[in-house]
């Protein structure tokens, strides 16, 4: 039920993104959903992608300072309120959220909410407790 | 003026007497009352009486900082510490600071000399001095201020920083000499600019800059920016503080006050003493000294010695403008700091690899402007930008600590700090000074 994320460390220069980017894309990796983090001077890139293994071991030979962090995908029901109902049940269930950021549409057309929460295996608890719909990989 | 034209425009022979008679009573106090100096005597054979000439000091063991710091804090003492009236350490630290203690007698010598120095620059009883060194633990503030003292010149002991009240007291007080590094005169000059004001209305007719290396480039800046006659001034803790030699108005070599402090030049490989004129590294021995007196004490720095005429009528050999130093310290802001200081500091931070790079700037404020790259390793990356600012919090405040200075930190992708031949290169320094390499 953990997704595998994989965060890029980045300096804020120019054509950073495009060569991580470029790496994964050589090595026939599908981006699934893509959030940046950013403060003055650097960024934190964090995706989620088809092949997370394989995602981390070529963007570390490109020496990239990257790592695995686990989150909780939630599939979103695409009415109003569909963000407000998750939200509304982390609150009451006092799960704590760092950040949070959308995916790509799938195939499907639905689309996945990344959560990265305090305590991940508290936040799954409630997820499957509250019904909601969870899932494992992309 | 010339404020002690007997010592000063002595001549050569008369000067090498005076200094033979203090240099042997020194030599035979230190073997007398330092064990420090009596062992490095006795393990050389060197005795006291074995001085007979000048040219006898090459005889002597040299002194270095690493010896002072294994001594701390009052190993090289040779009085008890009931005569001892001030104390005074260095700048900077790599562990332990360099001690230096002042006997009343020492502190007159300070005065002395340092009205020498102030003298050199133009000043005397009818001026006013305000003195922007910092006050403290650091020579520069304490020994300007003793030396106006003997001088009997004004003195507006208004320490350095606050930088908006240096102004205003340049107004109200209209002092006519100022004193403070060289960089924070060409900062005043840039808050004065922001804030409409204009030197040129103000009565400052000499500044005495030290306490950093700055070059003749600069001098040009700060006479232009400042509308005053820039002199440099030399000393370090360890032989006095300020005072060790000025430059007079011919501004061409800086004076030494060398009836009280011995200088050589030496080859800083073999120690071999070359003859006047020949760059190497500048030794000390303090003649007069009674809290802590040196014997040979090598200063890392770089430059040379020679003789004029000097326009000025003092007779007293000169040195050049410091070219350098032949060692890795460096100076910001006024502190000394070795790079091998900001690697441990790194270490001791949980995680954190030392992997850094130094750049010092001093284009655009004037003052300089340290920026701490720090490589960001796995170890320590974390996915949410609140840890990574935590880190990079964590590494400012310990260096501010520990090196007493503010650095701008900043987190930087593995290897994008330039690896040449296995080896960082750990400082880039852009500012506009002599570099040990150029020598």
């Amino acid at each position: 039920m953990k997704v595998k994320q994989i965060s890029v460390f980045l300096e804020n220069t120019t054509g950073r993104l495009a060569e991580v980017t470029k790496t994964i894309a050589n090595a026939g990796i599908n981006l699934r959903a893509i959030s940046i983090a950013d403060t003055a001077d650097f960024g934190i890139l964090r995706i989620i992608v088809d092949k997370p293994d394989k995602g981390m071991e070529v963007l570390k030979n490109a020496e990239f300072t990257a790592k695995l962090t686990e989150v909780i995908g939630i599939i979103l029901d695409d009415e109003p309120g569909g963000l407000m109902k998750i939200m509304d049940i982390f609150n009451r269930n006092g799960v704590n959220i760092e950040y949070l950021y959308s995916s790509l549409i799938n195939e499907n057309g639905s689309v996945v909410i990344i959560f990265k929460v305090e305590d991940i295996d508290h936040g799954l608890e409630i997820v499957k407790k509250s019904g909601l719909e969870a899932i494992s990989s992309f | 003026m010339i404020y002690n034209k007997e010592i000063e425009t002595m001549n050569i022979p008369q000067m090498q007497e005076l200094q033979l008679e203090r240099l042997r009573d020194l030599v035979k106090r230190v073997y007398e009352k330092v064990p420090f100096y009596k062992k490095k005597f006795d393990e050389l054979g060197v005795k006291p009486e074995n001085i007979k000439t000048l040219s006898d000091i090459s005889k002597l063991p040299f002194t270095t900082k690493d010896e002072m710091r294994e001594t701390f804090p009052y190993g090289l003492l040779s009085t008890s510490l009931d005569n001892i009236v001030e104390i005074h350490t260095s700048s900077g630290t790599t562990g332990l600071p360099v001690v230096a203690g002042y006997t009343e007698n020492d502190r007159t010598l300070w005065s002395e000399v340092m009205a020498r120095c102030l003298a050199m620059a133009g000043a005397d009883k009818s001026d006013t001095i305000q003195n922007a060194y910092g006050y403290g633990l650091f020579t520069g503030g304490l020994g300007v201020h003793h030396g106006a003292g003997s001088l009997g010149a004004t003195i507006i002991p208004i320490s350095s920083g606050n930088t908006e009240k240096q102004l205003q007291y340049m107004q109200d007080f209209k002092p006519t000499v100022l004193t403070c590094t060289p960089s924070y005169s060409l900062f005043m000059a840039e808050i004065a600019r922001e804030n409409g004001l204009d030197f040129r209305n103000f009565d400052l007719k000499a500044g005495i800059f030290g306490a950093e290396p700055w070059s003749d480039n600069m001098r040009v800046e700060i006479e232009k920016k400042l509308n005053l006659k820039a002199y440099d001034i030399y000393g370090l803790t360890e032989i006095i503080g300020p005072g060790v030699s000025c430059e007079c108005e011919a501004q061409n070599g800086l004076h030494i006050n060398e009836d009280f402090f011995y200088p050589e030049i030496i080859n800083p490989e073999t120690g071999e003493v070359l003859p006047e004129g020949e760059k190497g590294e500048l030794v000390f021995t303090t003649l007069s000294r009674e809290g802590t007196p040196l014997i040979r004490y090598r200063t890392r720095d770089i430059t040379w010695l020679f003789r004029d005429n000097c326009s000025c009528g003092r007779t007293t050999i000169k040195m050049h403008r410091i070219l350098g130093r032949n060692d890795d310290m460096l100076i910001l802001k006024g502190v000394n700091v070795f790079p091998s200081q900001i690697e441990n500091i790194l270490m001791k931070i949980e995680n954190t690899e030392p992997h850094y790079q130094i750049i010092i700037d001093r284009e655009s404020s004037q003052l300089d402007n340290v920026e701490l790259q720090v490589e960001v390793e796995e170890s320590f990356f974390s996915d949410e930008t609140k840890d990574m600012e935590l880190i990079r919090k964590q590494i400012y405040k310990e260096m501010k600590q520990q090196l007493g200075i503010a650095l701008n930190i900043k987190l930087v992708e593995p290897k994008s700090i330039a690896r040449s031949m296995g080896k960082a290169k750990r400082v880039i320094d852009k500012r506009d000074l002599p570099k040990a390499g150029e020598i």
